[in-house]
């Protein structure tokens, strides 16, 4: 069968297929992590209930059972086949801990956020370092060069959750620069995308203090990577030809030099993304800012079993997708990396 | 090829015949030179050695309800915090749960790292293909995020539980690139003079091939510190690892959560721990940085 045999061994197929297998082992996992764990979301809503209102366990059980659609007695086998079957339908069920709210309504409302915070900050960060490592790539050795490097290794050393707090405690409380009080949340209520352009202000507002802290802490990064990269390709033979072929020096800078700096650093942009997003449940506790950092949170608190499946697989299948592309895009570039793969 | 792969594996391209005690010392000696990383050296050592030391000879700080949220003073170099503890000792006691757990993740995180690596190229076949797949699915998971789930869930109660939690879902990069120099290594004469003695699956990849990748080890390892320190402070901050005791990150997050950054008195709270930890981390990062200069030459200016 050659035409089965081909279709077998077409990398991106595999690639595809491995994927998805991934996200699958990932989903399962997850699933039965959660509930072999201690406490589950029945259990702590009665000890709230009793540490709260004062009721006896028998209200709060009965409670319990009325508020929650859940049922921990349920077999696991028939909890994770019906997961699975919802989730071929594009399902995943119902949040446990708020009535009424299915998952993928909560994910759909928080996760814009934090991808809208990670990513201009990322983007920032990206094309600040950029420009940055270039200059201190043409001119080693000056004072730009070692001013960015200490800088950019002392924010580096920042944990981004800690460098939260500095803005907040120096920035905010110290300095009075802002008002940190009001920047809490994605957007003041009340504003609503038909204001225009003073709703798109108002979410940069709220944003801004995340979004200041992950430029911070990864531009230092980005800044040495591009130095490194670019260093290296000024020493390129393509590079001095070019030069001697008389070109103009902004031509060369960024056709010769510049995208073939950029090109190594494709996937280690996937692998920032996936770290400054769950990097992202620390500093947007801190900030209070709404995206699914918060929201992984408080279903950490209340056992929300659903929501946690559902947030994790979510970012997985992110993680994963983001470098199928990256390892698509590779392919593209460069042919040997799909003939190494079908060769081992 | 093999030496252009080892090229790009970042493996430095020498003679193994070199002597190692040789290489060790001439380490030390460049490391000395670069002014970075001897600074970042004294800085490892010094926080390190405190944090090891002060717990025998500083005696935990009393609460004294007469000093609560005192300002710098003779008695008090740092003040003193909400439960009138001096702060100064409590920086100086706090640091080794820190730095206990971020050795012991990234101790425990190499080591799964080079035996699951080097194997993997060893043997290649299925092994290999298995090994690289529970390494896809590993790294795929958005780690602080599961850690902060395992840490919610799990009752956390000693330092060796966290390590072990933080070292266990953090190797597969590492394990990655140690298959990838294996990979190129393994074709080297002295491993082919290796298998014909006979010596021995283990001998041959924990001995001979090994040792090879070092200093690209020890310098994985310091990175590992600090990715571990940074997982494990941030659990501390969520409330998600116990909060028993006290150790820089519970400080941080007593200092926050009592509302300590509207309280003028209260800054040295707030700042000494956050300063320690990012001194450690930067001083982690410098001595990293130069050792990966100083053993890849090709990374130095030209």
């Amino acid at each position: 069968m050659p035409v089965l045999k081909r279709i077998w061994h077409n990398y991106v197929l595999r690639r595809i297929l491995r994927a998805i297998f991934v996200i699958w082992v990932v989903a399962t996992a997850v699933f039965f992590m959660v509930r072999l764990l201690p406490g589950n979301p029945v259990q702590v809503y009665i000890n709230q209930q009793i540490a709260q209102y004062g009721v006896s366990y028998q209200d709060a059980a009965a409670s319990a059972a009325s508020y929650f659609s859940f049922d921990p007695q349920t077999p696991i086998l028939v909890q994770y086949l019906n997961y699975m079957l919802g989730l071929l339908h594009g399902d995943m069920g119902m949040s446990i801990a708020t009535r009424g709210v299915s998952v993928t309504h909560l994910i759909a409302e928080y996760l814009p956020w934090t991808l809208f915070s990670v990513g201009i900050g990322i983007l920032i960060a990206i094309v600040v370092g950029l420009f940055l490592g270039m200059v201190m790539a043409y001119r080693r050795g000056g004072a730009i060069d070692h001013g960015v490097t200490a800088i950019g290794s002392f924010l580096h050393a920042i944990p981004n959750y800690l460098m939260a707090i500095i803005i907040v405690v120096i920035g905010g409380a110290l300095l009075g620069l802002f008002d940190v009080g009001s920047m809490r949340g994605t957007v003041t209520p009340g504003i609503d995308p038909s204001y225009g352009l003073a709703w798109v202000q108002d979410i940069f507002y709220h944003a801004s203090l995340p979004i200041l802290t992950y430029v911070l802490t990864t531009v230092g990064t980005w800044a040495l990577i591009m130095k490194s990269s670019t260093t290296q390709i000024l020493g390129e033979d393509y590079v001095t030809v070019a030069r001697a072929r008389g070109l103009n020096d902004m031509w060369i800078r960024t056709n010769y030099v510049g995208r073939n700096a950029i090109l190594p650093m494709v996937a280690q942009i996937a692998t920032t993304a996936g770290f400054v997003v769950g990097g992202a449940i620390f500093v947007e506790q801190t900030f209070k800012y709404d995206g699914i950092g918060v929201t992984l949170y408080s279903a950490l608190q209340t056992r929300d079993y659903t929501v946690l499946q559902g947030i994790l697989l979510v970012l997985t299948a992110t993680v994963v997708f983001a470098n199928l592309i990256a390892d698509l895009l590779y392919s593209v570039l460069d042919p040997r990396i799909r003939t190494d793969e079908t060769g081992a | 090829m093999s030496a252009a792969s080892a090229e790009t594996a970042g493996l430095p391209v020498e003679p193994v015949t070199a002597k190692r005690s040789y290489r060790g010392g001439g380490l030390l000696t460049q490391l000395t030179r670069s002014p970075s990383g001897f600074a970042g050296l004294i800085l490892v050592v010094v926080i390190v050695g405190v944090s090891l030391i002060a717990p025998i000879f500083v005696e935990a700080p009393s609460a004294d309800v007469n000093l609560i949220w005192t300002p710098p003073s003779s008695a008090h170099l740092l003040g003193t915090n909400g439960s009138g503890e001096d702060i100064l000792k409590l920086v100086l006691r706090g640091g080794t749960t820190v730095i206990f757990v971020g050795f012991g993740a990234a101790a425990l995180t190499t080591a799964i790292a080079i035996v699951m690596g080097s194997l993997a190229a060893y043997f290649r076949g299925r092994f290999d293909a298995i090994a690289l797949q529970i390494t896809d699915i590993v790294m795929t998971i958005p780690t602080i995020v599961l850690l902060a789930v395992l840490g919610a869930f799990f009752q956390l109660n000693s330092p060796v539980a966290l390590a072990a939690l933080l070292g266990a879902f953090t190797w597969p990069v590492l394990m990655r690139s140690i298959r990838a120099q294996v990979l190129s290594l393994k074709e080297r004469e002295f491993v082919e003079a290796a298998r014909l003695l006979d010596l021995g699956t283990m001998r041959v990849v924990f001995v001979e091939i090994v040792p090879n990748m070092a200093s690209y080890i020890l310098i994985n390892f310091i990175i590992a510190i600090t990715n571990a320190i940074y997982a494990l402070v941030g659990l501390y901050l969520l409330g998600l690892a116990p909060m028993a005791g006290s150790n820089w990150a519970i400080m941080i997050n007593d200092a926050w959560t009592s509302g300590a950054m509207f309280n003028p008195n209260a800054m040295s709270y707030i700042f000494s721990p956050v300063a320690a930890i990012i001194l450690l981390q930067l001083g982690l990062i410098m001595l990293s940085r130069s050792l990966e200069e100083i053993l890849n030459p090709r990374l130095r200016d030209r």
